[in-house]
C-alpha cells in the first residue's frame, strides 16, 4: 500500500469518505512528519488545534455534512491570518501576533461550516511579507530545498513548496504577487496555480502589493490544485472590494478533456539569452509532449517582457510602502523598548522589526510615490502595465494558452544571491508579466535541469481560464511522471 | 455693485476667503467597515478589525455614504462624477491606524455646484470646487495617561464629506452666512446632524488679503472652527493681523493656524516648510467608485424638497417676496410650520409676517425651536383668521399672541375674555365719529381745504374713543364718507 504521505489530496479525500482512514490518525501522521522536519518549512504548530480540526472533520464525515476535502491535512503560508495559530508574515514585527479572525481562504478551506473541511497542520515559512524569491528573506530561518538542501526552495512561498515536495503535507496554500507560487513550485518540482486576480478573496491575506496579490493552491498534481482552487475561489464582496463577483467553479470538471486543436503560444521573449540550457531542454521536452497530445504550438510575441521587471519593482514597492505603514508599534506587533518620543518609537520599532529587503522596498516605494517623482515612475509604470495587459490580449487572439519557463534557472544555492538584490529581481522576469496583467498562471513539473534540479513549465491562460490551464496541466501529468518523482530529502 | 464692494474693504484691503468644511455623514456604520458610529461611547468600543487596521483587513465602501454625497451634489447643483477615485494620503500618526487616510484626491465624487444665501438683504453666491468622501481619524487622548497618550479609535473610519469652495467669500459676515447656509443644507437633506460641538460640522477657513485688483495674497488656513461665533472672531482677528503684518512690511507665510477662543487670537501650528509629502496614490484596495445615472435618479426621487426649491415654490404658490421665502426656509421646521399655518388660514403673507416677526423674536429670546413653540400651528392660524376677518386688529392680535404664548388657550375665548373684538357695529362707530368731528372742527376744515394729512388727526381720537376696537379700515371709510358728504 502507498504510504499515507505519498497519497494525493484526491486519494486521501476518497479514503476518508470511504472511512478507510481516519482524520485524526491522518492529522497525527502528517503532524509527526512536519514536526520532525529540519528544512525550516514550518514556522509554527498548534497540535491541539490541528487535532481539534481533525475531530471536527471526523464528526462532519460521520454526520454526512462534510465538505469535499474533509479531513485532508494541509498547511497555510504564514501570510494568511489564522485564529488557531500565530501569524507572522515571516517578519519579526509580527512575532507572536494572533489574529482575531481567519482569512477568507482559511475559512473556505477549513472545517468551518461551508468549508472544504481540510485540517491545518501548521503555518509555513515564507519571505518576509512575501518579498523575495528564495525564502532567504524570512526573518526566522531560511528553508532548504528537499531536492538539494544546499539550495533554496524558491520564494516567497518557499515553505509551502518545500513542505509539499518533501511530503510533509499533501498540499499547501501560497500567495503569488510576482511569481511567489509559480517559482517555488518550479524549484521544488510541484504544481501550483495562481488564479485570475480577484477570484480568491484577499481578506485576511496580509497585503504586500494589493493590486497583484493572489492566493492559490500548491500540491503535487494538477487535480489536487483543481480541487483546492474550487474551494478557495468565489466572491467575498462584503470583505474585499477587489474580489470579483464571479462564482467559484468546479475546476476539476475539464481535467481529462482532450487537447486536440489546443493552441499553445510560445513567446519568443521567454526563450532568449539568460535561459539556462537545462531549463530550456526540459521546457522544450514538455512542449514536445504537448505536440504528441494534439496541441498546436504557435509562436507569439510579448515584447514588453523585459520591462515587466522595472514596472513591477515600482508598483509593488509603492503599494507595499503604504500597506506596511500600519506596522508602527502603536497597536500591535513589535514596539521598541528603547524610545524617547513618538518619532523615535516609530523609527526604532520599524528599524528593529523589518528586515533588509522589506526596508529596501519600503524606501523604493516611498521614493517613487513622492512629490516630483510620482509621474515619472509610478504613473509611467501604470501605463506600461496596461500595455503589457494589452499585449497578452493580442496574443490570446492567436492562442489559447501561453507556455514557457517559470524561471530562467533552476534553484540556486543558499546565499548565492543574497548580496545582489537586483540579480534576485531579474530572476522574476517570466512570472511578472502574468502578475501585472492579473492573468491566471501555473507551474507544472516539466523535468529536470542543471544539477538534476526540477524545472517547471509555466502555463498562462486568459482571464477565468483556470479550468483550461488545469486541463492542460493534468493531461501533461497523465503523459509524464515528473510530478511523481520524489526528492531525496522526502524519505 | 461698486459701492457694495467698496464697503467690504478693510483698511483698503480686500478679504479673500475659501472654505473647507468637513461634514460627518449620518450613516449607521463607518465608511469602509461595518462598525457602528456612536458619539461619546467608551473608547475603542466602536471600532472593528478594519478600523484597527489589523493585518489582512480591507476597506469596503459603505453605499450609504455615497448616497449622502450624491444628495449633497444634487442639493448644490453639482456634477456627480460617473467615476471617482479613492486615494491614500500617507502619513504616520498614532490615531491613524493604517498609516494612511483613504480620501479622494484627483477625481472627487462631487464636482462644482454653488451655495446661495442672503447677507442682510444682498444675495450672495459662492461657487463650490468639489466635495469628496474620506474617512476620519481616531483621537489622541493626552489627559489621564501620565507620560503617555491614549488612542481612541471610535471615530476612525467615520465617513466625512469635505466640501471645498472657490475663494469667493469677501468678509467674515459672508463667511458665517455661507457656513450657516451650508449647515442648513446638510441638516435639511439629513446627510449630517450638524452638531458642531461634537465635531459633526467642522470648518476650515483659508484667509488672505490683497489690495483690490492685485494677485491673490498668501493664505493662512484657520483650522477647526466649531462655532459660528468663533468663526467670525477668528476671521476678523486673522484679517486684522494679516493687514498689520503687511503694513509693517512683513510678508505673510503660508501656514495652518488655530483659533484660541480664550485669547481671541489665531496662532500658527505649522508652516509650509513643515508640510508633509503625503505620497498620494490611488488606493489599490478600492476600485473606482462608479455611480450610474440610474443611481443618481433614484437618490433624487427619494430626496426631500430642497430649501431653494421650496423657497421658489413659496414665491410662486403663496406670492411671498423672495426674502420672506428664503428666511422661512432657513429650517425645515420653520418652513413646515409656515406652510401648515398658511394652508390652514389662507393668509400666507400674514403668516409669514408673524412667523418671521413676533414668533421668531420670541423663539430666539427663549432659545426654543419652532417645533417646540408654545403657540401651535392651529392657534396661530386661528388668530390670523381673526385678523383677516376683521374680528381683531393687528395690535390686538399681539395681545392674543402673548396670551397664547404664556398661558395657552383658545383664540376666540381669549379675544372675548380680553374684550379685543373690533367694533364692527356701524351705528356705534358712526356715533363716535360724529362726536370726534364735532370736537375737532379745525381738522375738518383743513381736510376739506385739501390737506389730506389732517385726516390722521381725526383717526387717532376715533381709535382712542373706541378703545382700539374700531377697525381702522372701516374708520377710514366712514370718515371719508362723512367728510365728503
Amino acid at each position: 500500500m502507498t504510504a499515507l504521505h505519498d497519497m494525493t489530496v484526491a486519494a486521501l479525500a476518497a479514503e476518508l469518505r470511504a472511512k478507510k482512514i481516519n482524520a485524526t490518525e491522518l492529522a497525527q501522521h502528517f503532524l509527526a512528519r512536519s514536526q520532525a522536519d529540519t528544512s525550516g518549512a514550518f514556522l509554527s504548530f498548534n497540535p491541539e488545534a490541528t487535532l481539534a480540526q481533525a475531530k471536527e472533520a471526523e464528526a462532519q464525515l460521520a454526520a454526512g455534512t462534510a465538505g469535499p476535502l474533509a479531513g485532508v491535512p494541509m498547511a497555510h503560508k504564514d501570510i494568511f491570518v489564522t485564529t488557531d495559530f500565530p501569524t507572522t508574515a515571516g517578519s519579526k514585527i509580527l512575532e507572536g501576533y494572533r489574529s482575531p479572525f481567519d482569512a477568507t481562504v482559511v475559512r473556505k478551506l477549513g472545517v468551518q461550516a461551508g468549508g472544504a473541511g481540510m485540517v491545518n497542520v501548521g503555518k509555513l515559512n515564507c519571505d518576509e511579507f512575501a518579498m523575495g524569491s528564495s525564502n532567504e528573506n524570512s526573518a526566522y530561518k531560511p528553508v532548504t530545498n528537499p531536492w538539494d538542501t544546499s539550495r533554496v526552495p524558491g520564494g516567497s512561498s518557499g515553505g509551502s513548496s518545500a513542505a509539499v515536495a518533501a511530503r510533509l503535507v499533501p498540499a499547501a496554500t501560497g500567495t503569488d504577487t510576482g511569481g511567489s507560487i509559480r517559482q517555488p513550485a518550479s524549484f521544488c518540482g510541484i504544481t501550483g496555480i495562481k488564479p485570475t486576480y480577484g477570484r480568491a478573496s484577499r481578506y485576511g491575506m496580509i497585503a504586500y502589493a494589493s493590486s497583484l496579490d493572489q492566493a492559490g493552491p500548491m500540491a503535487r498534481t494538477a487535480e489536487d490544485c483543481a480541487l483546492m482552487l474550487s474551494a478557495m475561489c468565489g466572491p467575498d464582496l462584503d470583505r474585499d472590494s477587489t474580489s470579483l463577483d464571479v462564482l467559484a467553479e468546479n475546476f476539476a470538471r475539464d481535467l481529462n478533456a482532450p487537447l486536440d486543436g489546443l493552441r499553445i503560444g510560445i513567446p519568443k521573449e521567454f526563450f532568449g539569452e539568460g535561459l539556462a540550457s537545462g531549463v530550456r531542454t526540459a521546457v522544450e521536452g514538455a512542449l514536445k509532449e504537448y505536440e504528441k497530445l494534439g496541441v498546436k504550438l504557435v509562436p507569439i510575441n510579448l515584447p514588453l517582457t523585459e520591462l515587466s521587471i522595472p514596472v513591477y519593482y515600482i508598483i509593488a514597492p509603492a503599494e507595499a510602502s503604504s500597506n506596511l505603514s500600519r506596522f508602527d508599534g502603536v497597536k500591535f506587533g513589535h514596539r521598541t523598548k528603547d524610545y524617547t518620543d513618538l518619532v523615535s518609537m516609530y523609527k526604532r520599532s520599524r528599524a528593529e522589526g523589518f528586515g533588509e529587503e522589506v526596508k529596501r522596498r519600503i524606501m523604493t516605494g516611498a521614493y517613487v510615490l513622492s512629490h516630483g517623482y510620482y509621474d515619472a515612475y509610478y504613473l509611467q509604470a501604470q501605463k506600461i502595465r496596461r500595455m503589457i495587459s494589452d499585449d497578452f490580449q493580442q496574443a490570446f487572439k492567436v492562442c489559447d494558452v501561453i507556455a514557457g519557463p517559470v524561471a530562467p534557472t533552476v534553484a540556486w544555492k543558499l546565499g548565492e544571491k543574497t548580496d545582489d538584490p537586483v540579480a534576485n529581481y531579474l530572476a522574476d522576469i517570466f512570472t511578472l508579466p502574468a502578475s501585472l496583467a492579473g492573468l491566471p498562471g501555473m507551474s507544472v513539473p516539466a523535468g529536470f535541469g542543471e544539477n538534476g534540479m526540477p524545472v517547471g513549465l509555466q502555463l498562462i491562460g486568459n482571464y477565468f481560464k483556470e479550468a483550461q490551464l488545469l486541463n492542460a496541466a493534468h493531461r501533461l501529468q497523465q503523459a509524464t511522471d515528473f510530478h511523481l518523482r520524489q526528492p531525496g530529502g522526502a524519505k | 455693485m461698486s459701492t457694495k464692494q467698496k464697503s467690504l474693504l478693510v483698511q483698503g484691503y480686500e478679504v479673500v476667503i475659501g472654505f473647507e468644511t468637513h461634514a460627518q455623514l449620518s450613516t449607521q456604520s463607518k465608511i469602509f467597515s461595518r462598525a457602528p458610529i456612536a458619539f461619546g461611547a467608551e473608547p475603542n468600543t466602536q471600532a472593528c478589525a478594519v478600523d484597527l487596521a489589523l493585518p489582512g483587513t480591507l476597506p469596503v465602501m459603505n453605499k450609504g455614504a455615497v448616497e449622502r454625497a450624491i444628495e449633497l451634489g444634487l442639493a448644490v447643483g453639482a456634477h456627480i462624477a460617473e467615476q471617482s477615485i479613492f486615494a491614500r494620503k500617507n502619513y504616520f500618526y498614532p490615531d491613524l491606524p493604517k498609516g494612511y487616510q483613504i480620501s479622494q484626491f484627483e477625481i472627487p465624487v462631487v464636482q462644482g455646484g454653488e451655495v446661495s444665501f442672503f447677507v442682510g438683504d444682498e444675495k450672495k453666491t459662492v461657487r463650490l470646487v468639489r466635495a469628496h468622501l474620506e474617512e476620519d481619524a481616531g483621537k489622541s487622548l493626552h489627559e489621564d495617561f501620565i507620560g503617555q497618550s491614549g488612542i481612541d479609535l471610535n471615530r476612525a473610519g467615520t465617513p466625512l464629506l469635505e466640501i471645498v469652495t472657490e475663494p469667493d467669500i469677501r468678509s467674515s459676515d459672508e463667511a458665517v452666512a455661507y457656513a450657516k447656509e451650508l449647515h442648513k443644507i446638510v441638516t435639511w437633506i439629513g446627510i449630517c446632524d450638524g452638531n458642531m460641538q461634537e465635531g459633526s460640522f467642522r470648518c476650515d477657513a483659508n484667509v488672505s488679503v490683497r489690495k483690490p485688483g492685485a494677485e491673490l495674497g498668501t493664505r493662512r488656513e484657520i483650522k477647526n472652527l466649531n462655532s459660528f461665533k468663533f468663526m467670525q472672531q477668528a476671521i476678523d482677528f486673522e484679517v486684522r493681523w494679516q493687514i498689520e503684518q503687511i503694513e509693517d512690511g512683513h510678508a505673510i507665510q503660508q501656514a495652518t493656524v488655530l483659533f484660541d477662543p480664550d485669547t481671541g487670537e489665531t496662532r500658527s501650528m505649522r508652516t509650509k516648510e513643515d508640510a508633509a509629502d503625503y505620497r498620494y496614490f490611488p488606493d489599490p484596495d478600492l476600485p473606482p467608485l462608479v455611480i450610474g445615472r440610474d443611481w443618481v435618479a433614484r437618490v433624487q426621487s427619494e430626496m426631500t424638497e430642497l430649501p431653494r426649491v421650496m423657497a421658489a415654490r413659496f414665491v410662486t404658490n403663496y406670492g411671498l417676496p423672495e426674502y420672506d421665502a428664503t428666511t422661512l426656509t432657513q429650517s425645515k421646521a420653520m418652513a413646515a410650520y409656515f406652510e401648515a399655518a398658511a394652508k390652514a388660514c389662507g393668509q400666507a403673507k400674514l403668516v409669514s409676517n408673524w412667523v418671521m416677526g413676533e414668533m421668531s423674536r420670541r423663539l430666539n429670546a427663549s432659545e426654543v425651536g419652532i417645533e417646540n413653540a408654545p403657540v401651535s400651528v392651529a392657534q396661530l392660524a386661528a388668530m390670523i383668521g381673526r385678523i383677516a376677518d376683521n374680528t381683531i386688529s393687528n395690535s390686538a392680535a399681539k395681545q392674543v399672541f402673548d396670551a397664547l404664548w404664556t398661558e395657552g388657550g383658545e383664540v376666540d375665548a381669549i379675544i372675548e375674555a380680553k374684550g379685543l373684538k373690533q367694533m364692527n357695529d356701524t351705528g356705534a362707530l358712526e356715533a363716535i365719529i360724529d362726536e370726534v368731528l364735532a370736537a375737532n372742527p379745525k381738522n375738518v376744515e383743513e381736510f376739506r381745504a385739501g390737506n389730506s394729512k389732517a385726516l390722521n388727526g381725526l383717526v387717532g381720537p376715533i381709535m382712542k374713543a373706541s378703545k382700539g376696537k374700531a377697525n381702522p379700515a372701516q374708520v377710514n371709510e366712514l370718515l371719508l364718507k362723512k367728510l365728503q358728504a
